[in-house]
């Protein structure tokens, strides 16, 4: 009844192939851009800014990437941890070596950085396919984790290897509230998202799903693997490596090597993958999931009022999370998306059954 | 299962918001207490947290703080660094007082933030080096010791066991440490006492959380290096401990710092690591202190103790005692210039912890006699202290093996104060004024 | 030379004990199709089990003799462990029979973090002994040839022939027995042997308890070296190369794995490691791994990957 296209005529091809071609859901995602942009710095708490919204943002960013290289490709990655910290190592060098570099192209350089990486390490990928690949990709996670460890000019010389990054500022707006903060990583987000929604579905994105969907017969046809396959990876990694610098810069300000382990890039596949694989939707989903389930588990003892010692307060964390994952798995594989685009399928019929 | 969804992002939601909701503020002195009990680092960490926390609840029980009853919350970290930035943005909007993160890496990201949210940090024994530098660093407080200290320590000691300092020209001296800040903190003031005794220092790295060390100590065997110095944590040292017995390196040999030299460490070792040396910050394994029986009698006796009767008493656990004593010691400090029997913010604490002034009577009437030496912080000096003795296991138990030492402050200020400038100079940051000080 | 060769004889070594745990992978993969990222878990948590019910039977039971304990704790662990299998068959595998491989793989990933939570709130996350007697002096072989003689740690030595004998008895239950035929036979194909009369939730029941016996063989020998702690679930990271490098498919290919990235990882810390500052362990055997698979991108002895249009 609400959501129908009666009515709605297309008089241009460029209409017709616009992202979001009813009209009600160009309304409901303006609505929430204006909701993200303009209420939500209203009426968050600075504890939701900092610990809720900020993680999510740049976390989505970062499942953003990965769910091209493994939703829209096929090509089981876990080196993403690795890829976000060269990219937010490669932002720090940037801005600690050259005087007045501004932080949004130290953000995007960097990311270039993890391109570059991301191409490097994708090549054995035309190679060696599917579950080796994952375990190969494995090889790009340490071998980050030990050169930033190690190399002690990539960390500009301290002492301990641990950096930081402070003053960020765009323009003359300095970048230091966490309302600032917040807005700094939607612009990014929205602009990403953006980006990324327009590739999957331009001639590339098709390419990538042909080579996920079934690559020997895309070759036959004339889509060169390589050029699929290093794109994929490339696209990716210079996402992941922007949603990285912004992890670093943004959200830590302070970090270590460790904080890209490779718990980070297990966290964004299950992101990925609980959101829903080849969905730019499910990379939304899937982050907020892994994002605020920890949170809710961690303090849900507090709120009911039951004194639980911490240990187990963890344990239980991990034990709920790991049942809700096979849960979730096992009731809809497809991930969250598939759940939403069901319901928007539903609601397209609604009050009606069929 | 679409309601199934909603439903569960509304209870998210809802719980979320509810969270955010301001917690009353009650007449009590907060405690927030970042624990690890889970994790690779658990073993050490749960000892030092009960510790903790026992002492919290034994001051609560002679009276609190001039009257102010003392409140705590445990926060789980597991040793990580976003999580104890997590555990900080979530405690402190409750009134805490200070902050003791036990994780040099999460008092790396802390001492970005501390300043802008004026919450001091106390960091025993760990932390960052530089940070004794009370005019650089006017929140942070390695109290009692840092691993400059500690490294300093070791090497006099070294050197008096050899004879003296000309004897360690030419001897090798092998660091095998944790791949993490924590571990890579010593090795700019190890550097320099090699420079100045021209010993050979061997550094090998255990990638974290280092339980497999094997090529590690082939290493070692290879090299047969004088000593080994350990700076591990968690399960690393007990691992460390097992190898060197498997390659058959004397123990007697090797020295821990005072993080990897206490009994998780080798206990599971046992008779196998006899000989083993470490640090001891001031205090070891004090099962007869008077205030180890005090709180076996005030809570434990009751059934009100945080963890086993057995712990009480043991190196690590006294760790947690301690870095707590100073927390409370600071803020009855504080009630003294800003009102006895009232609650402290975490601004006046912070002066009662730069201006602590624990003489050996008051100390020994808190029950720490012959266990701690003089404790008194100042503006430029936020360590207080840096008393250190060796101790060593025998297979049972620890012992002392040595006299007090005092860190070298001739070698190591200039190396603080280069240190310091180069943050201040980074964080674009002035040093404080004298006048400050008197704030 | 005597460095040399020690270097090599303890990446043998270690090499072996890899294997083991990449056994439990192969026979998981072999049988079910699914990888099983929750052997590092498992291996946790079965020695977690051993270890606690060997601290508990004496006060329990008044029992006293340290090898007897022994047994009856490594039965009880391996009962717990069937119990594992059977559960995770119920209530994980069998509800996702026919997902891709990416989604079992998720789903094992659950499974870690549920074991990992559990198996600490039951049995503690402290460190535990598991001690079978295994000897922890090391020896010094050919003393008159090398200074200072050969060093062969005898735990190693025992444990690798622990593995060895292990992958034999498996290699003979796969080869020679009825069930291990039937195993072999599901997975070539489920739906086949399923049609000609093989109970397909039975067998992976008896393939997730066989991998659960060699996760408590593994978790014994690797518990009794470094002590029974959460970090031993990270064993299962430095498997994975020996997983991928001998096949995912091949119990001799986990053996062969095993031992070349042993040699490799240790040769090159020991080696190569001083001249990069140390730590390079890790990823070392990633990429010596990767190297191996860009020449053969099925592992060394897995079955050719063949993709039908």
């Amino acid at each position: 009844m609400l959501y129908r296209e009666n009515g709605q005529f297309k008089t241009s091809y460029r209409a017709d192939q616009q992202i979001f071609p009813i009209a009600q859901d160009r309304w409901v995602i303006l609505a929430l851009l204006a909701f993200a942009f303009l209420a939500v710095p209203v009426l968050a708490s600075e504890y939701l800014f900092r610990a809720i919204l900020i993680p999510f943002l740049i976390l989505s960013l970062a499942a953003l990437g990965l769910n091209i290289l493994v939703g829209y490709c096929g090509q089981i990655s876990l080196g993403t941890g690795g890829f976000m910290a060269v990219g937010a190592y490669a932002a720090y060098n940037l801005v600690v070596r050259i005087d007045g570099m501004p932080v949004v192209v130290a953000i995007l350089l960097g990311g270039v950085f993890a391109m570059g990486v991301g191409v490097m390490f994708g090549i054995p990928s035309l190679r060696i396919k599917g579950l080796y690949l994952a375990v190969a990709t494995l090889a790009a996670q340490f071998f980050c984790d030990w050169a930033f460890l190690r190399i002690k000019w990539l960390t500009n010389d301290s002492s301990s290897g641990s950096v930081s990054v402070s003053d960020l500022s765009l323009l003359g707006w300095r970048i230091e509230t966490p309302v600032d903060k917040y807005l700094f990583c939607l612009g990014f987000l929205v602009l990403f998202g953006l980006i990324a929604k327009n590739l999957v579905r331009s001639h590339i994105g098709r390419e990538w799903m042909a080579i996920r969907d079934m690559d020997v017969a895309a070759a036959v046809i004339g889509i060169r693997p390589v050029y699929a396959k290093l794109t994929a990876f490339a696209v990716s990694s210079f996402i992941v490596g922007v949603a990285g610098a912004l992890w670093a810069f943004v959200y830590l300000g302070s970090w270590e090597p460790a904080a890209f382990n490779v718990n980070r890039s297990f966290d964004l596949l299950f992101m990925v993958i609980i959101g829903g694989l080849g969905s730019i939707m499910g990379s939304f989903f899937g982050a907020a999931f892994i994002v605020v389930l920890p949170i809710v588990l961690d303090n849900a003892p507090y709120w009911f009022g039951i004194p639980i010692d911490t240990a187990l307060a963890s344990h239980l964390t991990f034990m709920i999370f790991g049942a809700l994952i096979v849960f979730f798995l096992i009731v809809e594989p497809h991930g969250l998306a598939r759940l939403w685009s069901i319901a928007k399928e539903k609601l397209r019929l609604w009050p009606f059954p069929h | 299962m679409k309601i199934k969804s909603i439903a569960l992002t509304a209870v998210a939601v809802a719980s979320v918001v509810a969270s955010s909701a301001a917690m009353a503020q009650a007449k009590e002195q907060f405690f927030p207490v970042l624990v690890y009990r889970t994790g690779a680092y658990a073993p050490n960490g749960v000892p030092f947290a009960n510790g903790y926390v026992d002492y919290l609840k034994y001051v609560n029980a002679k009276g609190g703080l001039n009257g102010v009853k003392i409140s705590y919350e445990e926060c789980e970290t597991g040793y990580a660094t976003d999580k104890g930035v997590e555990c900080y943005e979530r405690l402190k909007g409750k009134g805490a007082t200070v902050f003791q993160p036990l994780s040099t890496g999460i008092t790396f990201a802390l001492t970005d933030k501390a300043p802008g949210d004026k919450i001091p940090l106390i960091t025993s024994g760990y932390g960052r080096a530089d940070t004794v530098d009370g005019m650089s660093f006017k929140w942070n407080f390695p109290l009692l010791g840092t691993y400059w200290t500690g490294a300093d320590v070791l090497i006099q000691h070294l050197a008096k066991k050899e004879g003296g300092y000309d004897k360690l020209k030419g001897k090798k001296i092998a660091l095998v440490y944790h791949d993490s800040p924590y571990g890579k903190e010593p090795i700019a003031a190890l550097q320099e006492r090699s420079k100045m005794h021209s010993f050979d220092l061997q550094l090998l790295p255990v990638t974290a959380p280092g339980v497999e060390q094997k090529a590690t100590w082939l290493q070692v065997r290879q090299s047969r290096p004088d000593y080994v110095l350990l700076w591990g944590w968690g399960v690393m040292n007990s691992a460390a401990l097992k190898e060197a017995v498997a390659t058959g390196y004397p123990r007697e040999k090797m020295y821990g710092v005072w993080w990897s030299g206490a009994e998780p460490d080798v206990k599971d070792v046992g008779a196998a690591a006899k000989g083993y040396n470490a640090l001891a910050m001031q205090h070891g394994a004090e099962p007869n202190a008077k205030i180890v029986k005090d709180i076996l009698a005030t809570l434990h006796a009751k059934n009100q103790g945080t963890g086993p009767k057995e712990e009480v008493g043991q190196v690590l656990y006294m760790r947690g005692m301690i870095a707590s004593m100073l927390a409370v010691e600071g803020v009855k400090r504080a009630q003294e210039r800003y009102g006895k029997g009232k609650v402290m913010t975490p601004e006046q604490a912070r002066w009662g912890f730069e201006n602590l002034a624990l003489d050996q009577k008051k100390l020994d009437a808190l029950g720490f006699a012959g266990v701690m030496r003089p404790v008194s912080t100042s503006c430029a000096d936020h360590m207080g202290a840096s008393w250190a003795r060796i101790h060593t296991w025998d297979g049972a138990k620890w012992g002392f093996s040595s006299d007090w030492y005092e860190a070298d402050d001739s070698i190591l200020k200039p190396l603080v104060r280069a240190s310091a400038e180069k943050y201040l100079a980074e964080k674009k940051i002035q040093r404080r004024t004298p006048a400050d000080c008197q704030s | 030379m005597g460095p040399f060769l020690e270097t090599l004889i303890g990446g043998l070594m270690t090499g072996m004990l890899y294997s083991l745990v990449a056994l439990g992978f192969v026979l998981i993969f072999k049988a079910s199709g699914v990888f099983n990222f929750a052997q590092g878990a498992m291996v946790l948590f079965a020695a977690l089990a051993m270890a606690r019910f060997s601290e508990w039977l004496p006060t329990i039971t008044g029992l006293n003799e340290k090898a007897l304990v022994n047994i009856v704790a490594f039965l009880l662990a391996m009962a717990v462990m069937v119990a594992v299998a059977w559960l995770i068959e119920r209530l994980v595998l069998g509800k996702l029979v026919n997902q891709e491989g990416v989604t079992l793989l998720m789903a094992t990933l659950g499974i870690t973090y549920f074991m990992d939570g559990f198996g600490q709130t039951i049995f503690g996350s402290d460190i535990y002994k598991i001690d079978v007697g295994m000897p922890k002096e090391p020896m010094f072989l050919f003393e008159n040839i090398f200074q200072g003689g050969l060093l062969v740690n005898q735990e190693d030595l025992a444990a690798a022939a622990i593995a060895a004998a292990l992958v034999a008895v498996l290699s003979a239950f796969f080869q020679y027995t009825s069930t291990g035929r039937a195993l072999r036979a599901v997975a070539d194909d489920h739906q086949a042997a399923q049609s000609i009369g093989i109970p397909l939730q039975r067998i992976w029941v008896i393939v997730w308890s066989v991998a659960g016996f060699v996760a408590l063989v593994a978790g014994m020998i690797w518990g009794s070296k470094l002590g029974v702690q959460f970090s031993l679930s990270q064993v299962a990271l430095k498997a994975l190369p020996v997983v991928i490098l001998g096949g995912l498919t091949s119990v001799p290919g986990a053996i062969v794995g095993g031992l070349i990235i042993g040699v490799g990882e240790k040769l090159s810390e020991v080696y190569i490691g001083p001249f990069f500052g140390g730590g390079i362990e890790i990823w070392f055997a990633y990429v010596l791994a990767l190297l191996f698979l860009l020449v053969r991108p099925q592992g060394l002895y897995g079955e050719k990957i063949i993709d039908r249009v």
